[in-house]
């Protein structure tokens, strides 16, 4: 982050606080990505996975719900479920991170 | 009362209601006709957007597909629902940061380049307009159902409703409708699916009655398993397996997802609320709404093939209900009575050694003029003929549309009046929001993306809303020429077409323009290109140039092809972006400046100083 020293600070901080400004910003971004990359397996894992790729041997092999098998069951109602459930977990998750990196607009 | 007093009631209200919204919240300037002035709430935004995603495909055809096909539906039920976790995680926060409502104009000042946006508008008039012809077909097939009319007439009718109060009110008038229209499409879904479950399975909660036990008839036997039993019976494949290929399976529902990430109607939804925040928290309402739906749609997709089948099958014509004639008069179902013993009898493909289980010859029932003489009109049990010969190389006698099946569902089990009227009113509900969202979008890329930001940069804020109202008439009127004359038999089937060629255009080009600081305007204009040539060709070639199945690239059917489209598309653009120079500075700035929170920027930092030797934030994924 050398080059933010030549510049003119535009809001009349000191230099050091920008610096670090700059630093928590790469750092929020970082986070941000990671949370989608965390997220993302799981939509993958419980709609195609479960519900298409690996359906024939879930069916077989995993418990049933109700009277249901398993891979049907994901295929039909249970990968929507899931998704509300990833929804809310990246709402509350980049809340938090909004909120750790105090970010308001 | 009788059944069409409820429903002028059910729907003169439903009307009167949505009209008076629109009016009363009349869009007075371009802010206000695009985003509504970007004040609301999250939660009702949240309805608002639910409303908009479901469409007459969801409510009327979705149900009717999983009744036929059983697990092979599913491709729907995830494809629309996981499209939207793609959307809101990838695509939403993204460019509600950058801040241009219009998906080509993101790309066209994304991509620094005026060819980069004309081609982003000709996409998304070709996808709004596909998908704007199934909700057509929608409204079509409704009003024909309810007032006996002819499905031109049907369309005509709806065309008009969507023009009055969309092209007025602009997207204020919009969402508040939407509102009201998606409490009135979630009572019209659930409520005849509850009673429908307390019949057969004794459970109030849909959804568990799928899962539970069949209990109308002693013994009691797992409700699927009879489902299974009754399919295989008459000689189709079992309920809960599938027929379509897994590849095929991973295609469609991949291609439904990402098109469903690129359309251009449901990310300006996200303009409507305050900031990201609120976006966040308003697409988990919106899929929470969506959910309503969408999980009982296989309840009643179920439930209805148990009543359709054990009300008609094996049934002499002359005592079959009322309903059936009623469908029979607009089209939607018909019988051929090919071993004449007056009886309806259902058979599935598996009944013939040709494996087809075609009731007729030809696509689609026709009928003779109305005034040939009567004994072409009608038949020895008063039944309506057909000018179609029978197809006699199977026992099938039963041909009906996928989608009638959730309109005729409470007829098939006898629900009240009333209930019957709300669905109906729903029905419309659903046709009538999508086809407004859709409008707008389509009508908002012509006057502002094209006129304002390419024809004729001097127009003045007025000028450009009354393009768009203009835009949003000829729009309309192509539609309904259309949904008079659908380039597919079932509505599920056009509008996953228009989600192919989203995925195959707008999905590449958007996250490339997110994630990535390489990608230039000769990547995203030849992505754009190549991917929605091939997908549109594949499409017209095998659905109106009759191509062969036998020909499919892979077995992939043309359902599936926009995820193929949608690879191209991004081998096409990583390939000639870093074959060609990449893109200014101020770009990669851009670019940087999407990723990064407000704040820290309103205070003055050098976006320059965000070059970080790492790469991070910009080609991370």
């Amino acid at each position: 982050m050398s080059d933010s020293s030549s510049k003119e600070s535009v809001d009349g901080l000191p230099q050091p606080e920008i610096t670090k400004r700059v630093e928590r910003q790469v750092c929020y971004v970082r986070s941000s990505l990671r949370v989608i990359l965390c997220l993302l397996p799981f939509w993958f894992l419980i709609s195609f996975g479960c519900g298409i790729l690996f359906r024939d041997w879930l069916d077989e092999h995993a418990p049933k719900i109700g009277n249901a098998p398993f891979g049907f069951w994901m295929a039909q109602q249970g990968s929507i479920i899931g998704f509300i459930i990833l929804l809310v977990v990246y709402a509350v998750w980049m809340n938090r991170l909004d909120r750790r990196y105090r970010i308001s607009e | 009362m009788s059944q069409d007093v409820y429903n002028f009631i059910f729907i003169g209200f439903t009307f009167g209601l949505y009209i008076f919204i629109a009016v009363t919240s009349r869009a007075s300037s371009t802010k206000e006709y695009y985003t509504a002035g970007g004040g609301v709430s999250p939660f009702a935004n949240g309805m608002a957007t639910a409303a908009d995603w479901m469409s007459a495909a969801t409510f009327i055809s979705m149900a009717g597909t999983i009744a036929i096909s059983g697990y092979d539906a599913s491709r729907f039920l995830m494809g629309w629902t996981g499209g939207f976790v793609l959307l809101t995680v990838l695509m939403v926060p993204y460019l509600r940061k950058f801040g241009k409502p219009t998906v080509p104009d993101f790309i066209g000042d994304r991509y620094y380049s005026k060819v980069a946006r004309g081609v982003a508008v000709v996409c998304a008039i070709f996808i709004c307009m596909t998908y704007i012809m199934g909700q057509m077909r929608g409204v079509g097939v409704v009003f024909s159902q309810l007032f006996g009319i002819k499905i031109q007439s049907g369309v005509l009718v709806g065309a008009s409703i969507v023009f009055l109060y969309a092209g007025l009110g602009g997207m204020k008038g919009i969402t508040y409708t939407q509102v009201a229209q998606y409490c009135v499409m979630a009572m019209a879904y659930t409520i005849p699916a509850i009673f429908i479950a307390i019949a057969l399975t004794n459970h109030f909660i849909p959804q568990l009655g799928l899962i539970g036990d069949f209990t109308a008839e002693d013994p009691k036997v797992p409700f699927l398993q009879k489902l299974n039993n009754i399919n295989t019976e008459l000689g189709f494949s079992e309920f809960t397996a599938g027929k379509l290929g897994k590849l095929n399976m991973f295609c469609i529902t991949a291609a439904l997802m990402c098109g469903t990430a690129g359309l251009p109607h449901v990310i300006v939804r996200f303009f409507t609320v305050k900031n990201v925040a609120s976006v966040r928290k308003s697409a988990c309402w919106t899929l929470l709404f969506i959910a309503v739906i969408y999980v009982t749609a296989p309840t009643i997709g179920a439930f209805s093939r148990v009543n359709l089948i054990t009300t008609l099958h094996e049934s002499s014509y002359e005592t079959a209900p009322a309903w059936f004639k009623d469908f029979e008069k607009t089209g939607q179902m018909a019988w051929v009575d090919k071993n004449e013993d007056g009886k309806i009898q259902y058979f599935g493909p598996g009944k013939s050694e040709a494996n087809s289980n075609a009731v007729f010859i030809g696509k689609g029932p026709s009928y003779p003029s109305d005034d040939a003489p009567e004994s072409q009109l009608v038949g020895e049990y008063g039944q309506r003929l057909l000018a179609n010969k029978g197809d006699m190389t199977n026992p099938n006698e039963l041909w009906f549309g996928n989608d009638i099946m959730v309109m005729a569902n409470p007829h098939m089990a006898g629900l009240p009046m009333w209930v019957i009227a709300l669905l109906m009113a729903g029905c419309i509900a659903a046709a009538l929001s999508t086809a407004a969202g859709l409008l707008l979008v389509l009508s908002t890329s012509i006057s502002h993306d094209l006129m304002k930001k390419i024809v004729k940069p001097t127009l003045s804020d007025k000028e450009e809303v009354n393009y768009a109202r203009a835009a949003s008439f000829i729009a309309l009127a192509v539609a309904a020429y259309f949904g008079i004359n659908p380039p597919s038999a079932f509505i599920a089937k056009t509008v996953a077409f228009a989600f192919g060629l989203a995925a195959s255009s707008f999905f590449p080009t958007l996250l490339a323009g997110i994630f990535s600081r390489r990608v230039n305007k000769h990547g995203a204009i030849a992505g754009m290109l190549s991917g929605i040539t091939f997908t549109i060709s594949y499409i017209v070639y095998f659905q109106f140039l009759g191509g062969s199945p036998k020909d499919y690239l892979l077995g992939i059917t043309p359902e599936g092809i926009g995820f193929v489209g949608m690879l191209i598309n991004f081998v096409v653009t990583f390939v000639v972006s870093y074959l060609t120079p990449p893109p200014p500075i101020e770009i990669k700035h851009m670019v940087d400046e999407i990723h990064a929170p407000d704040r820290l920027l309103a205070a003055g930092v050098d976006t320059e100083s965000l070059e970080d030797p790492d790469g991070v934030g910009g080609e991370g994924i």
